[in-house]
């Protein structure tokens, strides 16, 4: 009945955004702005609950598999693929690496900026 | 006659999802135990040994994706509900978040602006045609929310999700060496980068590191979902009247 409840719940909030989404027309996913008022929520309330907690454990414990259908997707796109191989596979190790590197230094540089700033606040 | 039966059963199996849903199941499990088997070697990450399986399966077969399809998307719409049920460990990471909340958020920012145009980018500079260059824009991204993008910038969501899926791929296999040639020791630093590069597959990688790099990628990965889909759609529209 637990894992009823959380699914349910999960559900209701994606629901919600997916209305929302299409009434006020904002350009960002239904699921997303569920998992932003999910969110909002749980703070407001300043606790989640074990049928949300199970529920939401259970499904991003499985992440994974729940991508493969899509993915299978993939034999669709074969002869795009195939062409432009070279510039796919390119973009997406380059900008993988540089993506990563650079957010790490974005992180390193802009926490020693702020704590020198809230020592000298101090 | 025994050729004859299995024929009609074929029949009979092909038309209902039941046959796509239950191969679906079958072909991750048994892609998982492989990867456990083989101490969570990122080359063999389920995802991919699977999708892989299933396609040589159904080219094998001559069934076609929407057939497969039919089964297949009972899995698919749970990608929904578990977008929502990310802003479960949101919560819970969230004193973690309040104390790093000005550097983690003008990281994830400026990595959602970095991944998507870095792609776009080298795509175009190295020829690549304008769907497949917005089919990659989300694709260090958690996969329900990049597909949701992909299709509203006028991508190839079933594209964007098999791009997702080798992003997160690459970002855990070159992850820890990338960090140690940059010197960089902190788990919290890590699991950020790692989380806005290679979202939940990195995710998966930061949690065997340890548990602090696991909870900030996971972290991470939430925040440069919601920042990607609320900044990309709304800039590429903005670029696209300046043209």
């Amino acid at each position: 009945m637990n894992f009823l409840n959380g699914i349910t719940l999960l559900l209701i909030y994606q629901l919600a955004g997916e209305i929302s989404v299409l009434l006020l027309r904002i350009p960002v996913p239904g699921p997303v702005l569920g998992m932003i008022m999910l969110f909002i929520t749980l703070v407001w309330r300043g606790r989640s609950s074990t049928s949300l907690d199970s529920a939401s454990t259970a499904l991003l414990s499985h992440l994974s598999l729940l991508f493969v259908p899509a993915g299978v997707g993939m034999m669709v796109h074969f002869d795009r693929i195939i062409n432009e191989w070279l510039p796919i596979s390119i973009a997406l190790i380059l900008s993988t690496v540089i993506t990563m590197a650079a957010t790490a230094a974005i992180m390193l540089a802009s926490r020693r900026l702020l704590a020198k700033k809230v020592e000298k606040d101090d | 006659m025994i050729e004859r039966d299995l024929a009609a059963i074929w029949v009979y199996l092909s038309t209902t999802p039941l046959l796509g849903l239950t191969i679906t199941l079958v072909t991750y499990s048994l892609a998982h135990q492989l990867y456990i088997y083989a101490h969570s070697n990122p080359l063999l990450n389920p995802v991919l040994t699977s999708v892989i399986a299933l396609i040589i399966l159904l080219v094998l077969t001559g069934t076609s994706y929407e057939t497969y399809f039919e089964g297949g998307q009972f899995v698919h719409f749970l990608l929904g509900p578990a977008t929502v049920a990310l802003a479960v460990p949101l919560y819970q990471q969230c004193s973690k978040l309040r104390k790093l909340f000005l550097p983690v958020a003008i990281t994830v920012i400026s990595g959602a602006l970095i991944g998507a145009f870095s792609s776009i980018g080298i795509a175009w500079f190295l020829g690549a045609s304008l769907q497949t260059q917005l089919s990659l824009a989300p694709k260090s991204v958690t996969a329900p929310v990049a597909m949701g993008i992909s299709e509203q910038i006028g991508g190839l969501p079933s594209l964007t999700a098999v791009l997702v899926v080798l992003t997160g791929i690459i970002g855990a296999v070159i992850g820890s060496k990338l960090f140690e040639l940059m010197r960089i020791k902190d788990d919290s630093v890590k699991g950020i980068a790692m989380g806005i590069s290679a979202h939940g597959i990195g995710t998966a990688r930061a949690f065997q590191v340890s548990p602090e790099m696991g909870a900030f990628s996971a972290l991470a990965m939430a925040l440069s979902a919601f920042a990607t889909a609320v900044i990309l759609p709304w800039l590429l529209n903005f670029l696209d009247m300046l043209n």
